[in-house]
């Protein structure tokens, strides 16, 4: 099939199978990370807001191959030897969580001061507010970008290829130097990433729309 | 843990850090323009084109923006090699990358465009301009002006992403970390200088950038926020 065997394209979707599971592991992670980082910036604490603002600055302005590296060395030399799969995971972790804290961060500054003021005005003690009133509100605001940004982790787990973590774009490259089928290899390697984002990138501007028309 | 940190390599190493730096800039500074101008066009095209380019360019920007870059790098470099087409590294890094951000400049773009008030393109007809006209002073600086800090941000992460061109072999600055760790074993101490290299880096561009705004738009600047 294409010039390529049934064991070599069974290999490709193995690595799919891979790149899928680091994506879960990163949004996962990133959300959990995420999540207190969106509320220190959304904080009236000093102290938070400049903590998790390092966080996501540092995140922000270093390439995630270099992070990967950072971590797969960091671990290393802790003394663990894990395999890849941990390391591109917690790099995700630290990649995803900063910028959906960020996107987070703004979902939650874009409700109204007035919905605070009203809670307060029906004596609802901050944490009530906070659970009942905003992050019901913000939480709508925030599905259109955190769907678009799932592309974004799934795209940017290729580059776990630099710490050889077995995924599909490093299947596609190990195949292509097996075969020299380049224009095959990563053909089918670009479609197997398209079939995963562009549902996720249609659902999101569908969200967008329908959230804007409310 | 009692690990020595020891990043004595830096004495001997450092000319190389620094042509790293050279490539990975150099990569971004020939990028930038060619992508910028790309993908002005491919949203004015979207935009006002006939049906067939508005096809054309939605395909070339959702194939681009659902796929990653480094997929796109290895088409292009391993794939040229086999058609037989002799390309260094460094001009297939530039090519793919020009590709890769001209997507997402499209999309940015168009996004400007269409954010411009109605009664500017009125305005436009009113004064005989031609469409033509309209869309080169009327429509382009006001778009720009809009949409210029998301093009920063767009061209600092294409700035980031250069990192993986060395698997091209393209021996920007990732690629020379990964020699020098490879010859003295301090994988951890390289990766975080060159993690704090990318940093200044990324700041540079960034203030880089936001001067050239500055300089470009003195009515923006002057009154604070756009037409």
């Amino acid at each position: 099939m294409l010039g390529l065997t049934i064991e070599q394209i069974a290999y490709l979707f193995r690595g799919a199978g891979w790149t899928i599971v680091l994506s879960l592991l990163g949004f996962v992670g990133g959300t959990l990370l995420g999540l207190p980082v969106a509320l220190g910036r959304a904080s009236k604490s000093r102290l938070l807001r400049f903590a998790s603002g390092v966080l996501v600055q540092l995140v922000q302005g270093i390439p995630l191959p270099v992070i990967m590296f950072v971590v797969y060395f960091g671990i290393s030399i802790a003394g663990f030897d894990v395999p890849a799969l941990v390391a591109a995971g917690v790099a995700m972790t630290l990649y995803s969580g900063a910028y959906l804290g960020e996107i987070w961060k703004g979902c939650i500054l874009a409700v109204p001061r007035t919905q605070w003021e009203a809670g307060e005005c029906l004596a609802l003690t901050k944490t009530q507010r906070f659970i009942f009133v905003i992050l019901p509100q913000a939480l709508r605001i925030a599905v259109p970008p955190t769907v678009g940004f799932l592309v974004q982790i799934v795209k940017n787990t290729s580059y776990s290829v630099v710490i050889n973590f077995f995924d599909l774009t490093y299947s596609a490259k190990v195949i292509n130097n097996a075969t020299y089928k380049p224009f095959t290899v990563f053909t089918i390697a670009a479609l197997i990433y398209f079939a995963i984002c562009f549902p996720m990138s249609l659902l999101a501007s569908r969200f967008d729309r329908r959230l804007h028309r409310s | 843990m009692g690990y020595a940190f020891d990043f004595s390599f830096l004495d001997e190493y450092w000319p190389d850090l620094l042509n790293g730096v050279w490539l990975t800039l150099g990569m971004t500074v020939a990028s930038v323009l060619p992508g910028f101008v790309l993908g002005t066009l491919c949203a004015v095209g979207r935009l006002y084109g006939p049906p067939y380019v508005q096809r054309a360019v939605t395909f070339y920007v959702e194939a681009i923006r659902n796929t990653p870059l480094i997929i796109q790098v290895f088409w292009l470099f391993f794939g040229l090699a086999v058609l037989g087409a002799k390309i260094g590294p460094f001009p297939a890094a530039v090519i793919a990358l020009v590709v890769n951000v001209g997507a997402y400049t499209a999309e940015i773009m168009r996004a400007g465009f269409r954010s411009i008030p109605k009664g500017q393109i009125e305005a436009a007809h009113c004064l005989a301009l031609t469409p033509t006209q309209a869309l080169w002073s009327v429509q382009l600086p006001q778009a720009v002006e809009r949409v210029y800090p998301a093009l920063v941000s767009q061209f600092v992460l294409m700035m980031l992403a250069t990192a993986i061109m060395s698997q091209i072999s393209a021996e920007e600055l990732t690629g020379v970390a990964y020699m020098i760790q490879s010859f003295t074993f301090r994988g951890f101490e390289v990766y975080l200088v060159i993690a704090v290299i990318y940093l200044a880096m990324a700041s540079l561009l960034r203030l880089t950038l936001m001067g050239v705004a500055h300089v470009s738009f003195p009515r923006l600047r002057r009154l604070g926020t756009p037409l």
